[in-house]
């Protein structure tokens, strides 16, 4: 017999299930070398992405109708030996369910709109497979029950990202900004990774559930002490910098718009954007037990609004203005969030501070209908302004530097004027202070090595020699 | 279900070294090639063979029933134990004769004429040799062993032999002093003393390669062919010595030091890819990272830290196995591989990107991989043993993550490749293509398996040091002692 808990089950796997699907039936004949045709992955993708969002209003209906908040669906363990154990859980709560839905409509969009831009693309086959990689990671890491399980998604929407942002590989720039996108990812995952640890050290797993308390989004609990909360709390503000470009890692949101423009519209307009914001939202019971922490999130939020607002203002494509402009707003929600475990921790008021998060929640659902709608629109605004302007037989009026003009004194202007421009110097700080000096070092060592071993050998290495001419005939490759 | 008492394992150590014998009176190398296939395929088949044997037929308690063809044929009591497959060994002695098959598999013709065949065959027999051993003289004698084929084609290609010659001998040299220690002092003693613990450590760190004994490994990159290289290392046949001749006879504090050292390698190792020039030597330090790694999940010996360590053997065994194997397919058609500028190779060979990246990244620990949850486990474990310190692992698995994509970004995209002939994946490598791809997805798709025999394979090894250890067996991470995890 269908009990409800079966039904739920059933649903949730699908939810799951359809975008996983998808990433097998679009994957294994691309690793057998037989990629689909253009109009069956279309037709894979709609199926796939309309029977998870489908999949997911069933189970938002079920939730409304019987007035349940919390709904966990378990898969079971993926590993169990004595000592350790890696189960699979995922749970559908006023968090995870809005999320979803907003992950299937904006995904099922840009996968319409990709069929449509990417067509007879050389890479068509290749996008929709990392779009699909994409998708299953946005899915997982939003219905995450455990720690464990929100990082296996974390990961996917990482490489994906990367790779996309590489995606027009034949030129050099969009692979150097797909490595610096790659980079911080990967920053941002050894900090979630570090969090996974201690949390499953503190509280022998890394269950939600007994991490943040029993009681369901937004409400919560966290039973550790605020020493705890705070190391806890700020690697994963460092995994969510990372993740939503907030400050010192903004710079790689401007270079991830070389990939086409589908993907910047949905992964740093909509939603790979959010995650981090998100990941917050997951553990805001964290985040309440110190004031210290709930402080440096409001602070990093507001420094990144502050600094895309500045930044965005001098920008000369349209890809870039916008993505600042999203950053501006994911600034703004982090410092929501931010605000909202100070309010907690000080007034007490912790109803209030609910409904503040319930707004955060909004604030990010539509902050990415809006901005997937202007990325997506992009491409077309240029080629209207374009026509109005042939039209009219001039250029269009420029806006006036109004307020802030006249504030600052015209000697400072081109200086303020340079400094966003170079986005306020942080990849250069960055390179400058942290990469260039730690390559530095390992390159001396790389010398030394090299030296030492021709030291030991009593000639050159190979590779430093003349290179020796083989005359091999080009028959023996076929 | 009957037993079938066959000798899968004498079989498949004997192939090879038949093939071997063969192959070597052979002058055409395309002929070589295909006898050396059908000889290392067939040890492949048999090893497979002896591993279902143990997992499902056998077990360990039916060991002692074990028909030895040297019993059969020698009617000799001290030869019936030899070689013996255990809970350790199991998974290993099939990956090895896999790695071998697929490396002479995938060799192409403009490599035939420099691999040896014969002698490839001889390292394959000696190394299964070396992986069904428990007598620690005869691992001793086919360590030493083991180290002359790299020796023997360096001096075919006329390559220069110092550093390999005076690092190996190092090794010998100090396999036997540390042994002829332990023999001196019994070996039925559990605590020996640092004349026989030392040399034996130091053995294991030269062959592992741990830093500062680490630059024979690039050298032997640098001058032998790689396929032989690429054998000699990815097995990890020094944590096997550690396993059979360490573990059992040093306390607990010592591995525990030594493990620091090796976790220092895993960083310095990573952070060395990243700026490397050349595609042999970045792949070296690449392997470096992840063999100190498993060194250091064997050295801090809890149960998930050596639980992982066996795991991440595995997968990285198999997965630098393939990558490796993708880099020589990659150079057998354009020669040794720069990445000091973009080469853009994927329009070619995009099936070689995709294993390139897929065995990649499995190797470090990506999810949905092989290796995902050995890393978990190997970094619980470690972060338990050295709970500030052991965050580094964390640090050298981004940094390996990085490397990964740094030369795929290198090798196959950042311009477009000229070339005047079709450089597309062959039927045989697409074979191995795929057949990697097939092990390491499912293998991380349903990693219990797995899991669980490495599990037992760690109990055994900690049973067998429970006298010296002050590492409680079955000790938990987190809050729970000694009972299951409860499910969430």
């Amino acid at each position: 017999m269908f009990t409800q808990e079966t039904i739920i089950q059933a649903l949730g796997l699908t939810v799951v299930g359809a975008p996983l699907t998808l990433v097998v039936v679009l994957g294994v004949p691309t690793l057998l070398g037989r990629p689909l045709h253009e109009r069956v992955i279309g037709r894979l993708v709609q199926s796939a992405i309309g029977i998870g969002l489908l999949a997911a209003l069933v189970v938002l209906g079920l939730m409304l109708s019987t007035g349940a908040r919390y709904l966990p669906v378990r898969v079971g363990n993926w590993v169990l030996i004595h000592d350790y154990h890696f189960s699979i859980k995922f749970v559908f709560d006023r968090l995870s369910v809005p999320f979803v839905i907003l992950s299937f409509l904006l995904c099922g969009t840009i996968g319409a709109f990709g069929n449509k831009y990417m067509h007879r693309e050389r890479g068509f086959n290749r996008f929709f497979m990392f779009y699909a990689v994409f998708v299953l990671g946005m899915i997982i890491t939003s219905l995450a029950g455990t720690i464990e399980t929100l990082f296996t998604g974390w990961e996917l929407v990482g490489l994906s990202s990367a790779l996309l942002v590489a995606f027009y590989q034949e030129r050099p720039s969009p692979v150097r900004n797909g490595l610096h996108v790659w980079c911080v990812y990967r920053i941002s995952d050894a900090a979630l990774l570090i969090a996974s640890v201690v949390l499953h050290h503190l509280k022998g797993g890394g269950d939600f559930y007994a991490l943040v308390g029993t009681e369901q989004w937004p409400a919560g609990h966290a039973e550790v002490s605020s020493y705890y909360a705070l190391v806890v709390g700020l690697l994963l503000l460092l995994a969510a910098a990372g993740k939503s470009a907030l400050v010192p890692f903004s710079g790689w949101l401007p270079r991830a718009m070389e990939g086409p423009t589908p993907s910047s519209a949905v992964f740093y307009g909509a939603l790979s954007v959010h995650l981090g914001a998100f990941l917050l939202l997951r553990i805001s019971p964290i985040l309440d037990l110190s004031p210290w922490l709930g402080a440096a999130v409001m602070s990093v939020g507001l420094l990144s609004a502050l600094f895309s607002a500045y930044t965005g203002r001098v920008q000369t494509d349209i890809k870039s203005a916008l993505s600042f402009a999203s950053l501006s707003q994911v600034g703004i929600i982090v410092a929501e969030i931010g605000f909202t475990s100070l309010f907690i921790y000080f007034t007490k008021y912790d109803s209030i501070g609910y409904v503040f998060r319930y707004i955060t929640l909004i604030h990010i659902l539509g902050h990415g209908c809006l901005r997937t709608l202007q990325f997506v629109r992009a491409p077309t605004l240029l080629h209207d302004y374009r026509i109005m302007e042939n039209a009219i037989g001039e250029r269009l009026p420029r806006v006036s530097s109004g307020f802030w003009g006249r504030l600052v004194a015209d000697n400072i202007q081109p200086w303020l004027y340079r400094l966003a421009l170079e986005r306020g110097y942080l990849d250069a700080w960055l390179y400058g202070y942290l990469v260039h000096p730690l390559l530095r070092v390992f390159r001396t060592c790389d010398t030394l090595e090299r030296k030492w071993t021709d030291l030991l050998s009593g000639e050159i290495a190979a590779e430093r020699k003349p290179p020796e001419i083989v005359p091999e005939p080009l028959e023996q490759l076929l | 279900m009957s037993e079938l008492h066959f000798p899968w394992l004498e079989i498949s150590i004997l192939f090879p070294l038949l093939g071997a014998a063969w192959v070597s009176r052979l002058r055409d190398p395309d002929l070589a090639r295909k006898w050396s296939l059908a000889f290392s395929g067939a040890a492949f088949l048999f090893a497979v063979g002896a591993w279902l044997d143990f997992e499902f037929i056998h077990g360990l308690e039916h060991q002692s029933e074990h028909r030895s063809l040297f019993t059969y044929w020698l009617e000799h009591e001290v030869l019936h134990d030899i070689f013996v497959i255990d809970s350790l060994g199991a998974p290993l002695f099939p990956l090895v004769a896999l790695l071998y098959f697929l490396t002479t598999l995938t060799t192409l013709r403009t490599k035939v004429k420099r691999f040896s065949f014969a002698l490839t065959l001889f390292s394959e027999a000696v190394l299964l040799a070396t992986f069904s051993c428990q007598e620690q003289l005869a691992i001793i004698g086919l360590l030493a062993v083991g180290t002359l084929p790299p020796f023997l084609e360096l001096r075919a290609r006329g390559q220069s032999t110092r550093v390999y010659v005076l690092y190996m001998t190092l090794f010998i040299g100090l396999l036997i002093l540390g042994w002829s220690f332990v023999e001196w002092e019994g070996r039925d003693k559990t605590i020996h003393t640092w004349w026989a613990i030392v040399p034996l450590l130091g053995a294991v760190l030269v062959r592992c390669g741990i830093a500062p004994f680490h630059v024979w490994m690039t050298d032997l990159f640098e001058r032998a062919t790689f396929g032989t290289a690429l054998l000699f290392v990815t097995p990890i046949v020094g944590a096997y010595a550690a396993v059979r001749l360490v573990l059992p006879i040093a306390p607990d504090w010592v591995l525990q030091g030594m493990g620091l050292i090796s976790l220092f390698t895993a960083v310095y190792a990573a952070g060395m890819c990243l700026v490397q020039r050349d595609s042999r030597r970045f792949f070296c330090y690449f392997f470096l990272s992840h063999s100190a790694l498993v060194l250091v999940g064997l050295e801090a010996v809890t149960t998930i830290s050596l639980t992982g360590a066996l795991c991440v053997w595995l997968s990285v065994g198999l997965s630098l196995g393939g990558f490796g194997l993708t880099l020589r397919a990659l150079e057998s058609r354009c020669g040794r591989l720069s990445l000091v500028e973009y080469q853009g190779h994927y329009p070619h060979t995009p099936n070689l990107a995709m294993c390139y990246c897929l065995t990649g990244l499995a190797s470090v620990g990506f999810p949905g991989t092989l290796g995902f949850v050995g890393a978990e486990l190997l970094v619980d474990g470690i972060v338990t043993a050295y709970p500030l310190v052991g965050i580094a692992v964390v640090v050298a698995a981004a940094l390996n993550g990085i490397a990964v994509v740094q030369t795929y970004f290198r090798l196959f995209t950042g311009t477009t490749y000229v070339s005047s002939v079709s450089l597309q994946i062959r039927m045989r490598e697409r074979f191995g293509v795929l057949a990697l791809a097939a092990l390491i997805l499912i293998g991380g798709l349903a990693p219990q398996f797995n899991v669980a025999s490495r599990h037992q394979a760690a109990l055994d090894i900690q049973s067998h040091r429970a006298s010296i250890s002050t590492t409680p067996t079955n000790h938990p991470s987190g809050a729970h002692d000694g009972e299951p995890l409860e499910h969430p």
